[in-house]
């Protein structure tokens, strides 16, 4: 005992070290980011119906978020990756068979060659992409002044929000014990609905639009929102807050269109995971409990 | 311990004909079901099932993607969507082999760990160790190389940062190092060509990593299991055959564990990633941050700590280099951290310099991140290359049991395991030492 009693002094002034160390950096830590996260805008969660463990979508805001899409955004922005039957199947807004037939059919799709070898436009078809509004990226460029409206399809993954970067003590372990996969939208309603008058002394250049939400705060797309833009025929409020959360959400269905499938299956493997824990805890108790230990 | 008496019994007549031709039975009675393992292991010793069962869950979920991926820088990015959307149950598979990736090397580290507190690394395991870092280098350059593969902008300028790191080779012989540089990618920038020879190397990575893993459990039945004392096998009393009572033991925390990789499947599949991969790879826009995946942080912290390119690219190859020689830098005649009252806090502090260092990694090198990305590179090194050494000569270890049955059958006599033995020090892992 007198061994580990001399040896015991030193360590624990090793430990003292090693807690101040500890303090030391979380403290300066704490510190540094402050300033570099003002350059960050700061951006706050939203309630999203897809959030959390039982989270599905709301199928009335997807289409709402649909016709958004477009109404508006359609006009400078493809989303190549859905077809119009991904508009018809479960988990996403759910159009009824004739609805998106009828919506396929309002757009004239290139198909060729023909047996005359000439290429031609047919009305669309659950099947096709997407309709791109413009030919090339060339085109998208000269038409908006230089700047390319990005593909929307996976739009609400490509981006998120400065959630732990701001070193939120402990952060990061809240977002995964909430499951927080919402960035994107919360990064998208913050866009939409972050154009203001740029603040005093702010230079803009030429042809840009002052956003809180962008990084940089200046932003090529100008407003797409407006009051009363889109006719909403269910009734909810026709403001740029409510167009913003419909078709945030309709790009998370777009970016992440198995979701519901995932969060309904992954129920059933924690509960099934959690009585197999159980049971082996259990036997191995049983077999252990033989032995001496 | 591996040279213990079998004890293979061919009951039928097949068993019998095919022990006398190829005894693959009798293997893996031996060496699985009758395996004599310390009494003793605690469950930082059921990573070693967790990660073969990770290479595993890497393998046949990598194989399927496969099937439906197309390495070219024109697919790539839409394939990976296409399997996302269009493939039954691809999402599953990719999201699991995304996840898995992190899964694999929490394992790892923690295994890691495990054998450090536990000098698990010392006579006569020195082999089995270095065929472990062996399985930790190519697991990096096989995630490293996975990552690259579906073509988003963190994917093209992670691979356009990292072989480029190559051209510091340039400082020495000038020319070598563009030469080997333009050799890797097949051209003069990363293209399509890269990534097809990626991908190829992608696929045969994880198979290299299953042979080594042969040799590591080779290594392993050889000497036999460390354990938390440190103290050698002495006795048939201080050994239980590995089934029943390891496998149970084992499941159980698999079990755990599958808990923790199905959360981040089903419910934060991106959290570990950057959302940065989901634009597709430009060669002509660099990212605002171009930061790597959370397991290869510390080594990017260490790599930019030094201002000097190549000796930055030294400094991160050497912070692995330097594990293959810690069989040989611990002097200390003890193994368990458990009776050396220094190295312990030593360990932690470790440890911490490793969470630090991949804090730092995420961060932009300025200022006071990079200041501390200097001190605590230094220090990574330092507790390798002099603490280590030292320690052994500086500390006096606390009195080992005699034997691994002295150990167990004292602190079940006393029922609240080493906590009055150690009290006042322990900082041993918080898991039931015995249970
Ligand atoms: C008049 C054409 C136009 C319309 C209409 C338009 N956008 Fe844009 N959008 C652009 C352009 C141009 C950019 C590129 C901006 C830049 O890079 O500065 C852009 C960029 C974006 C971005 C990327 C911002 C970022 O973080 O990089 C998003 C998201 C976006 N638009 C969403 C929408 C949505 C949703 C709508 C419909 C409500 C919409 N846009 C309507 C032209 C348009
Ligand atoms: C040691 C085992 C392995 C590790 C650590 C690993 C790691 C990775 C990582 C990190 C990615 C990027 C995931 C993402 O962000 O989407 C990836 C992608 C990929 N891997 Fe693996 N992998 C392993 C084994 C395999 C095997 C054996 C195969 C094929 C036989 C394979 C095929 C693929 C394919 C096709 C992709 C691209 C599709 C995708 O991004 O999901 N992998 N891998």
């Amino acid at each position: 005992m007198s061994i580990s009693g001399d040896s015991r002094r030193p360590s624990r002034t090793l430990r003292g070290a090693i807690i101040a160390l500890s303090l030391a950096f979380v403290g300066t830590g704490l510190g540094t980011p402050a300033h570099a996260a003002s350059e960050e805008p700061e951006i706050a969660k939203q309630p999203w119906s897809f959030s959390g463990v039982t989270g599905h979508y709301d199928r009335a805001q997807l289409q709402r978020g649909f016709q958004v899409y477009q109404e508006v955004c359609a006009a400078c922005h493809g989303m190549r990756l859905l077809r119009y039957r991904n508009l018809g199947e479960p988990g996403g807004p759910e159009f009824s068979a004739d609805a998106v037939k009828a919506i396929a059919a309002a757009v004239e799709v290139p198909d060729g060659p023909n047996d005359d070898g000439e290429m031609f436009e047919r009305p669309g078809r659950p099947a096709d992409a997407f309709r791109s509004p413009y030919a090339n990226d060339n085109e998208a460029r000269a038409v908006n002044g230089g700047a390319l409206p990005p593909d929307l399809s996976v739009m609400a993954k490509a981006r998120s929000i400065p959630t732990h970067a701001a070193f939120a003590p402990l952060g990061w372990a809240r977002d995964i014990i909430a499951g927080y996969q919402e960035g994107g939208p919360d990064y998208l309603h913050a866009l939409m609905t972050g154009y203001e008058d740029a603040p005093e002394g702010t230079e803009m250049v030429e042809g840009m639009h002052y956003n809180a939400a962008f990084a940089g705060h200046q932003i090529a797309m100008p407003s797409p929102l407006s009051d009363d833009l889109v006719d909403y025929t269910d009734g909810s409020p026709k403001t740029v807050d409510q167009y913003s959360r419909d078709v945030s959400a309709y790009l998370m269905w777009a970016a992440e269109p198995k979701l519901e499938e995932r969060k309904r299956l992954g129920l059933r493997v924690l509960i099934y995971l959690i009585i197999l824990a159980v049971l082996l805890y259990l036997t191995k108790r049983l077999i252990w409990s033989k032995l001496e230990h | 311990m591996a040279q213990h008496e079998s004890t293979y019994q061919p009951n039928t007549g097949v068993e019998r004909w095919l022990d006398d031709r190829l005894p693959l039975p009798r293997l893996m009675h031996d060496q699985v079901n009758a395996f004599p393992t310390p009494r003793n292991l605690n469950y930082w010793w059921t990573y070693g099932g967790i990660l073969t069962f990770c290479l595993a869950v890497q393998i046949i979920t990598g194989v399927v993607l496969a099937m439906h991926y197309q390495p070219s820088a024109e697919m790539a990015f839409d394939s990976v969507e296409h399997i996302m959307r269009n493939v039954n149950w691809g999402w599953l598979m990719r999201y699991t082999h995304a996840v898995g990736a992190s899964m694999f090397f929490v394992a790892v580290y923690i295994h890691f760990f495990r054998g450090l507190y536990y000098g698990s690394y010392k006579a006569p395991r020195e082999v089995l160790w270095i065929l472990g870092v062996i399985i930790l280098l190519l697991m990096m350059a096989t995630a490293f190389m996975g990552y690259s593969l579906v073509w988003g902008q963190m994917s093209f300028w992670a691979v356009t940062v990292i072989t480029n790191l190559f051209s510091s080779l340039d400082s020495i012989i000038p020319g070598v190092g563009t030469a080997i540089v333009e050799w890797i990618w097949g051209g003069y920038s990363v293209t399509g060509t890269t990534l097809t020879r990626l991908f190829s190397l992608h696929y045969l990575l994880p198979f290299a990593i299953a042979g080594v893993v042969v040799l590591h459990i080779w290594a392993l039945h050889v000497p036999g299991n460390n354990n938390p004392t440190g103290v050698s096998v002495k006795q048939n009393s201080d050994t239980i055959p590995f089934h029943p009572y390891y496998t149970t033991k084992d499941m159980f925390a698999l079990t755990l564990f599958a808990l923790l990789f199905a959360w981040f499947v089903f419910y934060a599949p991106n959290y570990l990633g950057h959302a940065d991969n989901y634009i597709e790879a430009n060669p002509l826009q660099t990212p605002p941050h171009i930061v790597p995946e959370w397991y290869f942080l510390p080594y990017y912290a260490i790599l930019r700590a030094i201002p000097n390119k190549l000796l930055g690219v030294i400094a991160m190859f050497g912070s692995i280099a330097v594990l293959f020689l810690v069989p040989w830098l611990d002097t200390s005649r003890v193994r368990s951290a458990r009776y050396r009252p220094l190295y312990k806090w030593f360990f932690w502090l470790f440890v911490i310099t490793c969470l630090v260092l991949g804090y730092l990694g995420a961060k932009p090198p300025e200022g006071a991140y990079l200041t501390f990305g200097r001190i605590f590179t230094a220090y990574y090194f330092i507790h390798f290359l002099i603490i280590m050494p030292l320690l052994g000569a500086i500390e006096t270890p606390r009195a080992t049991p005699k034997s691994i049955t002295e150990d167990v059958l004292d602190k079940a006599s006393k029922g609240d395991g080493d906590a009055g033995a150690i009290a006042g020090v322990s900082g041993a892992p918080a898991a039931p030492e015995t249970r």
